[in-house]
Parts: structure tokens; sequence; C-alpha cells
């Protein structure tokens, strides 16, 4: 599989919040402002990116040497957990624009499903270090631009008359529902036709 | 058994070297902040109103602590916080620091129910006082009062501002803080801020001549000037059609101020 059809298969094709239905907490709950929005998008890019990279080197550097393939859902866990501690103690030290942008929301996506599910799928995929990397990258891509698409939504709805037990939340998700039935036009025929299968 | 003591020896040593990791991280990467800073922090209300003209209450405390701002900016905190920050930082307290430090809170100059304003045509768009403004000022005959919408309770932080019974928007005193944030969203300029010790208020907004005012509003200041002449002890004046109180009178006797709430043709003048 080439990088640019990964790339397109975890933007559009199975993207995470609204064809796998991974990562719904952020992305109900920090979608109220755009700006937000994109803080935490490009917060959970930047982790499922690395997270990505480090779980691929654990799998392949530690457990499947000890034949523990079965430990992998909970030692990514570990190892993600760690790691945006980590992160976010580093972006601290060095960057405190960075972190004044990103920091709040690094301990939100700690546990994140969409972050375990995008080391899990690599894995899964048999996919190598460059490829698991780029595909991360583009599963952060693809929450991104649903989580800031979403919070647009919301914007306008905070205006309009909204029936009361439908504001907020419950408006949220069947908006969303809307959203992830226009994303079942992309399916694998796009690749084909982009001769990219 | 071997397999999963195994198992649990792997994923054990995993976690500790992790954790031992981290502890190490922690311990280099660790930012050394002044207690100064961390005092001042710990001080600010934490309503992030953005009154002060900074970003929020954290972004006030570091330019205090920098000194690139002076306590006493945040209307939330009042003189208590500017005291207070003055002590941390060291700083006298200026001798007209009282001056500055005059308490603020926010009124809402219209008077008229919103049911009740005279329509110039039926507006349906977004239910926002901005976005409503922008077609001919709003669907009101009366082109500088309340628009209705609300934008100014969604503005407030702390939940001063509401909308009574008889559809007239409320700030509430004692929950007001002076933030001015409320006065900032209104197109119309209808709220505006006023010194807490002002005793009177003229409930009105807008600058129209008499006679447009009497055409559509029925409270509205049509600029009669009896409040000025009549009273002049009480410092009213008439400026542009518009009644403005004075923020300060030295009058307290009752019975004049009766006959003087009485002396407003239009009955708009009221005790705050």
């Amino acid at each position: 599989m080439s990088y640019i059809a990964i790339l397109i298969t975890y933007v559009f094709i199975t993207n995470f919040i609204l064809v796998k239905f991974m990562g719904l907490c952020p992305f109900i709950g920090v979608s109220k402002n755009s700006e937000s929005a994109i803080g935490m998008g490009l917060a959970v890019t930047f982790v499922a990116g690395t997270a990505s990279v480090v779980c691929w080197c654990v799998y392949y550097g530690l457990l499947v040497p000890l034949k523990l393939e079965y430990l992998k859902t909970i030692a990514f866990i570990l190892v993600i957990a760690a790691l945006v501690q980590l992160v976010e103690m580093v972006i601290r030290k060095i960057s405190p624009a960075l972190y004044k942008a990103l920091g709040i929301y690094l301990p939100l996506i700690t546990t994140n499903c969409a972050v375990l599910g995008i080391a899990i799928i690599n894995v899964e995929n048999q996919y190598n270090l460059l490829e698991s990397f780029t595909a991360g990258v583009s599963a952060g891509l693809g929450f991104t631009m649903a989580i800031i698409l979403m919070s647009n939504i919301r914007e306008r709805l905070e205006l309009k008359p909204v029936r009361k037990y439908f504001q907020g939340v419950p408006i949220a998700f069947i908006s969303a529902g809307i959203m992830a039935l226009s994303f079942m036009a992309f399916d694998n025929s796009l690749l084909t036709n982009l001769n990219l299968a | 058994m071997s397999s999963v003591l195994f198992a649990f020896v792997i994923l054990a040593g995993l976690g500790i070297v992790l954790g031992i990791g981290l502890a190490i991280a922690d311990k280099k990467l660790k930012i050394e902040k002044d207690e100064k800073l961390i005092k001042l922090e710990n001080m600010m209300p934490g309503a992030n109103c953005g009154g002060c003209g900074f970003a929020g209450c954290q972004a006030y405390a570091e330019a205090v602590f920098k000194g690139n701002a002076k306590p006493g900016l945040c209307a939330p905190g009042g003189k208590t916080l500017a005291a207070g920050m003055s002590e941390v930082m060291g700083l006298q307290q200026q001798e007209n620091g009282e001056e500055k430090a005059v308490e603020y809170k926010a009124y809402v100059f219209c008077n008229e129910s919103c049911g009740a304003k005279k329509k110039d045509f039926d507006y349906k768009g977004l239910c926002d006082c901005n976005a409503a403004s922008m077609l001919f000022k709003g669907d009101n005959s009366c082109k500088d009062g309340c628009l209705g919408f609300g934008s100014c309770i969604k503005a407030c932080q702390f939940g001063a501002v509401s909308k009574n019974d008889d559809g007239i928007i409320e700030v509430d005193r004692n929950k007001c803080t002076g933030c001015g944030q409320c006065t900032k969203v209104c197109p119309n300029g209808v709220i505006k801020l006023i010194p807490s010790t002002q005793k009177f208020a003229v409930k009105c907004n807008s600058h129209d001549k008499g006679i447009d005012v009497r055409k559509n509003c029925s409270k509205g200041c049509i600029g009669c000037k009896i409040c000025e002449t009549k009273f002049p002890e009480y410092g009213f004046k008439v400026d542009n059609f518009l009644s403005v109180a004075p923020s300060e009178t030295n009058l307290s006797d009752k019975n004049a101020e009766e006959i003087f709430l009485e002396a407003c043709p239009r009955k708009i003048i009221v005790r705050i």
C-alpha cells in the first residue's frame, strides 16, 4: 500500500470518528468552539504519530521476540500513557507557547481510544515503521478534520432555536450521525478509482 | 503457569521502567516557578473574564509579575485584590489608587419590554443581537434600544444578566463585577458601566428627537429638559435629546427626590 493510499484511507475511508466511532469523547467534549477543536486535533495528530512509532518499536522489539503478542493492548496502553506524560513535560520545558496551545489537551488523550486504536491497527495490518507513522498522522488528521467540521456546526447550532431537550449534546450527536452518513460515500472504490489500491 | 508468570514479569517490568523513566524526566524537566508568581496566580478570582485586557487571569498575573501591568485592573477582584497584589509585589499603594479603583456596575439603559417594542419588520434570522443588528440595525423601530436577543446574557460569565418577566434585560448588581463584557457585546451600547455609587439613571439610550421617540416607544426620553431646567441641583444634563444622569448627586432629601422622579413626563428617571 502506498503512503498516499494510507493517508486517504485513514482521513476519509476509515475516518476514526465518523466511520470507526473511536475517540468520540473528545469529539463531543472539545468541539464547542473551533479554536479548542483545532488545538485538540493537533494534539491528537501529534500523539497518534509518535505513539504509532513507539508502539511499533515495543511490539516488534519486545513483544514479538518474547512471543507475547497477545499482551499488545495492555502494553500499548502503558506505553502511550507514559509517552503522553513525557511529551507533556518535554513541551512544557522546551516551548511554553506550544504548551499553552496544546498542553491542556494532552492529558485528555492519555488513554484515548483513537490513539490506542491506530497503534493496534498498525500491527494488525503489519505495517512497517514508516507506514505506521503515516497511518498515525493520517488518523490524527482525519480526527482533526472531523472535529473542526463538528465545532463549526456546533457554533452555528448555538445560535439556532433548538428544542430544549435537544440542546447541547443530543443535537451534537444527531449532527455527528448525519456527518457519518455522508462519509459512507467514501469506500475502497475511491482507492481503485485513483489507481492506488 | 510459567507463561502467565512470564507475562506478568514482563508487563510489571515495562511498567516499572516507564515509571522510573517518568520520575527521572519529571526531575530533569522541572520548571522553576517564582513563589511570587504562584502567590499571584492563586490570588486571582479565576473568572478569566478578560476585563483587565489580558487573555485571562493567569496572563494578567504574569504581566503584573513582570511589571508590565499595574495591580488594580481586575474588576472582579476589586480593591482587595489590588491591595494583595501590591503587597506581594512590594509596591506602594498609590495615593490616588482610591480614585482609580471606583467600582463599576453594568446598567441597562432601555426600559421598554421586548414584546411591546414597535417593529419595522419581522426578523427571522439568527437569535443573536449582533446578527440582527447587521440588518438595518435590527427590527425595532427604535434603533438605539435593546434588541432583546440576549447576547449580553450569554456574554456574562457571572450569570448577572437576565431577562425579567416584563421582557426587560436586567443586571443583578450583587453578581455584577464590572468586567464590561456585556457592554462590549451589545451592538447598540445599551448596557453601560456606571459607578456603583450613582443614584439615578435615565433608562433610555435613544438620541432621536422627541417626536420620533414618541412615535416609536412609549417610554423613551424625549429630551424635554424638565429634569435639567426645573431641578438644576440634581445635575442632569440633556445632550443631543437624551438626558444623562450625573454620577453623583449630593441631595438626599427623600421628599425632594419623589417630586423629582414624578416630574419626568415619561417616568424613565429611576432610582438604581
